[in-house]
C-alpha cells in the first residue's frame, strides 16, 4: 500500500490535494482554448515579445526537471548511496515537472493542434526540433531509472541507466540555453555562456523543487521527511548550486558590460529599463539567492522549514529571473541600424511593453498544476516515498 | 497541271498553314518567357515547373531616393496581400517605412524594411519543423501548413522581419493564404513573380514618381539590378552577421 494511502487522514488529505489541482488546470485548459478561440491578441505578447508569461513558467518547469535529478544521480553515478532511497522520487519529480513545461509550451503555440506536425517534420538544423527529440528521450530514460530503481530484478540496470540519466539530462540543459544561446541577433542572448548558466541554474532550481516535493508528500503520508544528516548535506548542496547559478549569471552580465556595444543594454536590464531591474535584484538577487542562502547557511536556521522556505524563495527568484531574462531580453529593441535612431510604426528603436494577461497567466499556474498532479497521483500509485528514517552509512557524514 | 497534283499541292499549302499557325504561338511565347531573363525580370513559370536557383531574385533600395512620408509601397503591400493596414503591436507589417537619424550628423533617412530574403536565413535554420523554408530562387517563405506558430524564426530574424497573426483574418486575397496563429513575413510578391511580375511595393514605388526600388535577379550580370550593384556602393543590414541578404541599399553606409 502505498504510503499517501495508509490513514484515512491521508487518504482524504490526497484526494482534496487531488481536487484541488485539478480544478487548477481545468481553469488554466480553459484559459488556453480561449487564447486559441481568439488567437494571441488576448494575451500580453505581441510582434516585438513574441514570447510571454507562459515561456517563463514553461522554461522554469523544464529547467528545473533536469535539476530534479540531481539525487538520483548522486546515488546512481557518484556512489553516495545515502541518497539512494530518494532517487524514485527524484525521477518522479522529473517527469512531472517536464510534463508540466512541455503541457505550456504546447499550449501556447499558435497552432496547438498541430503537435503531429512538430512531431512528423524535423529540421535537424533547428535547436527546437533537437530539444524535441532530447525532452522525449528524458521521459523514455526516466521511465526507463525508475523501472530499475523500483523493480528488484532490474536492479542491475541501474547504474548504467542513472549513468544515461545524468549526461542526457546535461545535454537536455545545453539545449534548452541554447534555444537562447543561438539567437545570434539578440543582444541579451546570444553567448556560449548561457548553455552552463541554464546547468547551474537547473542544479538550484531542480534540487529546491525536489526538497518542496520530497517535504510536500511526507508530510501528507505522516512521515518524517528527511534524516538529519542527510538533511544537512542536500541544504549545503543547495546552498552550493544557488552560489554556481549566481556565478553563471554575474559572469554573463559581467561579459556584456566588457563590450561596449552591449552597455545601453546592461543599463537597461540591470538599472534603468522598468520593471526588470527590481525583478532581477530584488526578485532574483536578493529573494531568490541573498535570503535563501542566509536560510540555508545561517547555524541558527537549519531546519526543514528553513530549507522548505529558501526552496520556495529560489523557486519564486526562478520565475524573476526568468522574467527578466526572457521578457527584458525582447524588449530591447533589434539593433538593425548601427550609428542611427531609428523609429517605426513596428516599434523600431524602442523599447517595448508587455503586460501579462490573465489567461496566459492561468496557462502557466496550469502547468504547476499538472505537475503537482502527477507528482501526487505518481507517489501514490507507485512506492515512491522513501522511509521514514533515510540512514546514513557510517562511511558518509556530513562534511 | 493535272487534278491529283492541285489536290496535293493544296492539301500541302494547308498543312503548312496550320503547321504555321499551330507552332506560331508556342514561338511568340517562348520569346516572350525567354525576353525577360535577359534583363534580369521574371517570366511566367508553370505551376509544374519549380523554382531555379540559376536565379536570385532582390531588391536595391536607394535611400537618396526614399522620400520621408512616403507609405506607396507599404500600402500597396497591405492591398496586395490583404493585410488590414493597422498598426498595432499584434497587427502584421510585412513591409515598414522606418526613418534614421545619424547620430553623428544628425542627417534624416527614410528606408523601407521587410524580409532580406537572406541566403543563410537565421529563420529557416531554427524552425523545428521546416515550414520557413528558402526557395531554389532565394525567395524565403512559410509553409502555412506545418507552421506551428512557436515564433522562434520570430525570436531569431535580424530584421524583425516576421509578424504573427494575432487574430482571425479577414479579407484574405486568394493567391495570399493567411491564418491565425502562424506566422507570416514579405513573400517578395512570389504569386505575381512567378507569373512574370514584379512585387508590388515595386510597382507603386515606380508609380508614384520615385523609382527608389529595383527588383530583378541578383545572378544576371546583365540585369539592371545586377548592374546597379557592380557601378554603386550599396550595404546588407546586419553585415556582420554573414546572411547574404537579397535586399540590398544604397544610401547607408555598410
Amino acid at each position: 500500500m502505498s504510503a499517501l494511502a495508509s490513514s484515512s487522514s491521508a487518504r482524504r488529505a490526497f484526494w482534496m490535494l487531488l481536487a484541488a489541482g485539478s480544478l487548477v488546470l481545468a481553469v488554466a485548459l480553459g484559459a488556453a482554448h480561449y487564447m486559441e478561440e481568439h488567437g494571441h491578441a488576448v494575451t500580453g505578447m505581441n510582434n516585438q515579445v513574441v514570447w510571454g508569461l507562459p515561456h517563463v513558467f514553461a522554461i522554469f518547469l523544464i529547467v528545473a526537471a533536469s535539476g530534479a535529478l540531481n539525487v538520483a544521480s548522486v546515488g546512481s553515478v557518484f556512489g553516495e548511496t545515502a541518497y539512494k532511497p530518494l532517487a524514485p522520487l527524484s525521477v518522479l519529480t522529473t517527469v512531472a515537472l517536464l510534463a508540466g513545461g512541455l503541457m505550456v509550451l504546447v499550449l501556447d503555440l499558435g497552432r496547438p493542434e498541430r503537435l503531429v506536425v512538430a512531431a512528423t517534420h524535423y529540421n535537424f538544423r533547428s535547436i527546437f526540433a533537437w530539444n524535441m527529440i532530447l525532452y522525449n528521450g528524458l521521459f523514455a530514460i526516466c521511465a526507463l531509472y525508475l523501472w530499475s530503481l523500483l523493480e528488484r530484478r532490474m536492479g542491475a540496470l541501474t547504474g548504467t541507466v542513472g549513468l544515461a540519466a545524468f549526461a542526457w539530462r546535461i545535454i537536455l540543459t545545453t539545449g534548452t540555453g541554447s534555444i537562447f544561446g543561438f539567437l545570434v541577433s539578440r543582444q541579451a542572448y546570444a553567448s556560449g555562456v548561457i548553455a552552463p548558466l541554464f546547468i547551474a541554474l537547473s542544479l538550484a532550481w531542480g534540487l529546491a523543487a525536489f526538497y518542496l516535493a520530497q517535504c510536500g508528500l511526507a508530510r501528507l503520508a505522516g512521515q518524517e521527511a528527511w534524516d538529519e544528516a542527510l538533511h544537512a548535506r542536500v541544504r549545503r548542496l543547495l546552498g552550493i548550486f544557488v552560489i554556481a547559478a549566481l556565478y553563471f549569471v554575474v559572469v554573463h552580465h559581467m561579459t556584456n558590460l566588457y563590450w561596449a556595444k552591449q552597455a545601453a543594454f546592461e543599463r537597461f536590464i540591470l538599472v534603468s529599463g522598468t520593471p526588470y531591474p527590481a525583478l532581477l535584484w530584488g526578485g532574483y538577487v536578493v529573494l531568490g539567492t541573498a535570503v535563501p542562502l542566509l536560510l540555508l547557511f545561517h547555524p541558527r536556521l537549519s531546519g526543514p522549514r528553513a530549507t522548505a522556505a529558501a526552496s520556495v524563495l529560489v523557486s519564486l527568484g526562478a520565475l524573476a529571473f526568468l522574467y527578466v531574462f526572457i521578457i527584458g531580453g525582447q524588449a530591447w529593441p533589434l539593433e538593425i541600424f548601427p550609428g542611427y535612431e531609428a523609429s517605426s510604426s513596428f516599434h523600431d528603436g524602442r523599447v517595448d511593453g508587455y503586460s501579462p494577461s490573465l489567461p496566459e497567466f492561468l496557462l502557466g499556474l496550469g502547468g504547476l498544476a499538472a505537475s503537482f498532479l502527477i507528482g501526487l497521483a505518481g507517489a501514490r500509485a507507485l512506492p515512491i516515498l522513501a522511509p521514514p528514517k533515510v540512514a546514513m552509512p557510517a562511511a558518509a557524514p556530513a562534511k | 497541271m493535272n487534278p491529283v497534283d492541285k489536290r496535293r499541292r493544296e492539301f500541302l499549302g494547308s498543312a503548312a498553314g496550320f503547321a504555321g499557325a499551330m507552332i506560331a504561338p508556342g514561338v511568340f511565347l517562348y520569346d516572350y518567357a525567354n525576353a525577360g531573363v535577359s534583363d534580369g525580370a521574371s517570366r511566367p513559370r508553370s505551376p509544374a515547373e519549380p523554382a531555379s536557383a540559376s536565379v536570385r531574385w532582390g531588391m536595391l533600395i536607394d535611400t537618396t531616393k526614399c522620400a520621408s512620408g512616403c507609405r506607396e509601397c507599404v500600402d500597396a503591400c497591405n492591398r496586395e496581400n490583404g493585410l488590414p493596414g493597422t498598426t498595432r503591436s499584434t497587427d502584421s507589417q510585412w513591409i515598414r517605412k522606418v526613418d534614421l537619424k545619424d547620430l553623428r550628423t544628425g542627417k534624416a533617412l527614410s528606408v523601407p524594411v521587410m524580409c532580406q530574403h537572406c541566403a543563410e536565413p537565421p529563420c529557416v535554420d531554427v524552425c523545428p519543423t521546416g515550414a520557413s523554408f528558402k526557395r531554389a530562387d532565394g525567395i524565403v517563405l512559410v509553409d502555412r501548413h506545418t507552421c506551428i506558430g512557436c515564433r522562434y524564426c520570430m525570436m531569431a530574424c535580424p530584421y524583425k522581419a516576421r509578424s504573427f497573426v494575432h487574430e482571425p483574418t479577414t479579407g484574405q486575397k486568394p493567391d495570399v493564404p493567411r491564418g491565425k496563429g502562424c506566422v507570416e513575413s514579405c513573400t517578395l510578391c512570389v504569386h505575381k513573380v512567378d507569373r512574370g511580375g514584379t512585387p508590388s511595393c515595386v510597382e507603386a514605388c515606380s508609380a508614384a514618381g520615385h523609382g527608389a526600388i529595383v527588383f530583378g535577379d541578383l545572378n544576371d550580370p546583365q540585369s539592371e539590378i545586377a548592374k546597379r550593384i557592380r557601378e554603386v556602393a550599396t550595404a546588407q543590414l546586419r553585415a556582420d552577421l554573414r546572411t547574404d541578404n537579397g535586399v540590398r541599399y544604397q544610401g547607408i553606409p555598410g
